[in-house]
């Protein structure tokens, strides 16, 4: 093996958390709050949801108690990094009325250096994809990548899968496969809890060398690499890319769209929970006395019935032809635009449906009956 | 494009999500509900007007927000720009509000253009319905401008009424040039009109175009592209010399909003000039 992998135990993580608050990162990381796994400032540790794991199924997700004293025993919550990377309000610029007309002050955006503490494959993948997106070969995102360019990245290698889970089927995960400055591999059993550290940048190595570790052995990585495996294997979903770009192009008149139509609420959690996802409208707010403006980007939904409003009509006004729009673009022409699907089988869109929509099911029901 | 990529980061100073102000140097109404602004960049930010014809600028009225907006004057004059804009919706309105002197902010141009250099040498065909001439202008100039490259050239306009016809008085002007053929249509006309009525597919009966030589340029609403194209491939015109602008509702321009997706394509980045042959699987299905 080229890269000699280390080994820390939970003392070496609160050790690698203090390195990077030294350095001037806020660290964010997995926190349990109001019932859920979500993604909050962390200052140690003790922090992290320990013991903690969820339960996830369509229109399901439940935290439980584990039997371990697992810090990484949940899969993905309702956040994703985006949150951070893409916040869901950005100032983009403020305008002050003058003798002039008015004079446009651009925003600075955030200064803040983010180190993202539990970040899975899928995760990885999806900040990649959004690097494509917001860097799209034309036009490059100031705000976006002023957050990006700074980010410390550990990544955590799934151990489990959850039940909505499909990232084989994306080739995204469950391990990472580059992409950070540290990856972790928890390991829980007869001979301890410890985590196998693996170092992948020069940043990454500088943290790491601050920390207390030892070399791991052949047998504590083969752990570590069976525990992964233990994920790989028990995905909850699974779904089936072969053509899928072609059969969705082929398919826009299929009668599966309307059933699916027929559930679906067009509340847009799904695209607020996706890790891709990344429309955003404008706001133009103006105080009471009319002389302060501000643009406001925030997150929107392609299920928003305004999403595609013009002055003169609607192009998608029915719930049909948004879904539609959706599912479409994360799988087929996210291809055409990206070089990559939008999807990453986190599974988040089935677990926080309230209906329960399965994207993997949904392609199915189209494949089924599809045109060719 | 390398070129158009490189003028535009120029013309767009660093962040092209922010307007640049832009004084209204003149306003007037060219019927009782569309009106065309000249632009000028005011003293401190002054540079120079550069686009291609069939592009578009991102309109801002302050404290009220942004309309993309096709240009509507010669590409080859730089020192202001003409916006021709139906006041519809409320950033529209807003506009429409704004007198000589007012300050409006502009981001741009944006977005492909008509394909003007590929069609040299070939027949010109230009129809537009509506309030799609406008964005149709600049190419007619340039190819008035460079007549001798270009073969036969005929303009099919059509509009709702004739008080709705979009620049009459240089429609005339142009169907007095002996190298050009200009026909106006109406759908309802009233006692003054003389010309034709009929939707504007009708005007094509008045033309004869060589399905070999000729390249069609369409801008109009969505439902006259669709009879148009279909018109023009009943006489043989492959879809690959078919041209139509496409609108869709845009809140950045740069491919990042998503809003204004149309199957792979976001229109304000790859379109709105779109050849026929890009997207004639998508043109019709409904709710796209």
């Amino acid at each position: 093996m080229a890269n000699e992998m280390k080994k820390i135990d939970k003392n070496g993580l609160g050790s690698i958390i203090s390195a990077l608050l030294e350095k001037g990162y806020k660290v964010i990381g997995p926190v349990l709050n109001g019932g859920a796994i979500i993604y909050d400032e962390i200052t140690g540790v003790n922090d992290l949801p320990e013991g903690w794991g969820d339960k996830q199924e369509a229109a399901t997700y439940r935290v439980v108690k584990r039997s371990d004293k697992a810090l990484f025993g949940y899969v993905v919550g309702p956040h994703s990094w985006k949150k951070f990377l893409y916040p869901q309000k950005t100032k983009l610029w403020e305008a002050e009325k003058n003798n002039k007309g008015f004079d446009i002050k651009p925003s600075n955006g955030t200064a803040v250096k983010y180190a993202f503490l539990g970040v899975r494959s899928c995760e990885l993948n999806a900040i990649q994809i959004q690097d494509r997106v917001f860097n799209n070969g034309m036009f490059a995102d100031t705000f976006y990548n002023k957050i990006r360019k700074e980010i410390f990245t550990i990544a955590v290698n799934c151990t489990q899968a959850g039940g909505t889970c499909f990232c084989v089927s994306m080739d995204t995960g469950p391990k990472a496969k580059g992409g950070y400055d540290l990856a972790l591999t928890e390991v829980i059993n007869e001979s301890g809890h410890y985590f196998i550290l693996d170092e992948g940048s020069e940043k990454g190595r500088e943290i790491s060398s601050k920390v207390l570790s030892s070399e791991a052995s052949q047998d504590e990585i083969s752990a570590a690499d069976k525990a992964v495996k233990n994920a790989e294997d028990n995905m909850g979903r699974k779904m089936n890319t072969d053509g899928i770009k072609e059969m969705l192009y082929n398919n826009h008149d299929h009668p599966a769209w309307a059933l699916i139509a027929a559930r679906c609420l067009s509340c847009a959690n799904c695209t607020m929970v996706c890790p891709t996802c990344f429309c955003a409208n404008v706001d133009d707010t103006t105080d009471l006395t009319g002389s302060h403006t501000e643009r406001w980007r925030r997150w929107d939904s392609c299920f928003a019935l305004d999403y595609s409003k013009v002055a003169g009509g609607n192009f998608r006004t029915s719930i049909k032809a948004r879904y539609r729009q959706w599912m479409t673009h994360k799988l087929a022409s996210w291809i055409d635009q990206f070089g990559s699907s939008g999807c990453v089988g986190c599974g988040r869109c089935i677990s926080w449906c309230p209906v329960g929509i399965d994207i993997t099911k949904e392609v199915e029901l189209i494949r089924e009956t599809a045109k060719a | 494009m390398e070129k158009i990529l490189e003028k535009r980061i120029d013309t767009m100073q660093l962040d092209p999500m922010i307007p640049l102000r832009a004084k209204v140097k003149k306003i007037f109404w060219e019927t009782e509900d569309v009106f065309t602004f000249e632009l000028v960049y005011d003293e401190e930010n002054r540079r120079d007007f550069s686009f291609k014809p069939g592009q578009f600028n991102m309109l801002y009225s302050f404290g009220v927000g942004e309309s993309a907006i096709s240009i509507s004057s010669d590409s080859d004059k730089h020192g202001s720009v003409l916006h021709t804009i139906h006041k519809v919706g409320y950033v529209t309105s807003a506009l429409s509000k704004l007198k000589k002197g007012d300050i409006v902010g502009l981001r741009g141009p944006f977005g492909s253009s008509w394909p003007l250099d590929i069609t040299k040498g070939r027949d010109v065909c230009i129809i537009a319905g509506g309030l799609g001439l406008p964005p149709l202008r600049p190419a007619i100039y340039h190819i008035f401008k460079h007549r001798k490259q270009y073969g036969k050239v005929t303009i099919l306009y059509g509009a709702r009424s004739p008080r709705d016809i979009m620049f009459p008085v240089e429609l005339e002007a142009w169907k007095k040039k002996h190298d050009v053929q200009v026909e106006v249509t109406v759908d309802r006309a009233d006692s003054t009109w003389r010309g034709h009525i009929g939707v504007v597919t009708t005007l094509l009966s008045y033309t004869e175009l060589d399905p070999e030589k000729t390249t069609a340029m369409i801008c109009g609403p969505e439902i006259m592209m669709k009879y148009t194209v279909d018109e023009l491939m009943k006489n043989n015109i492959s879809d690959k010399n078919i041209y139509v602008s496409l609108e869709r509702n845009m809140k950045c321009a740069l491919g990042f909003c998503g809003h204004c997706q149309y199957g792979p394509s976001f229109v304000c980045k790859d379109g709105p000039v779109f050849s026929f042959s890009n997207v004639t699987d998508i043109f019709e299905i409904r709710e796209l």
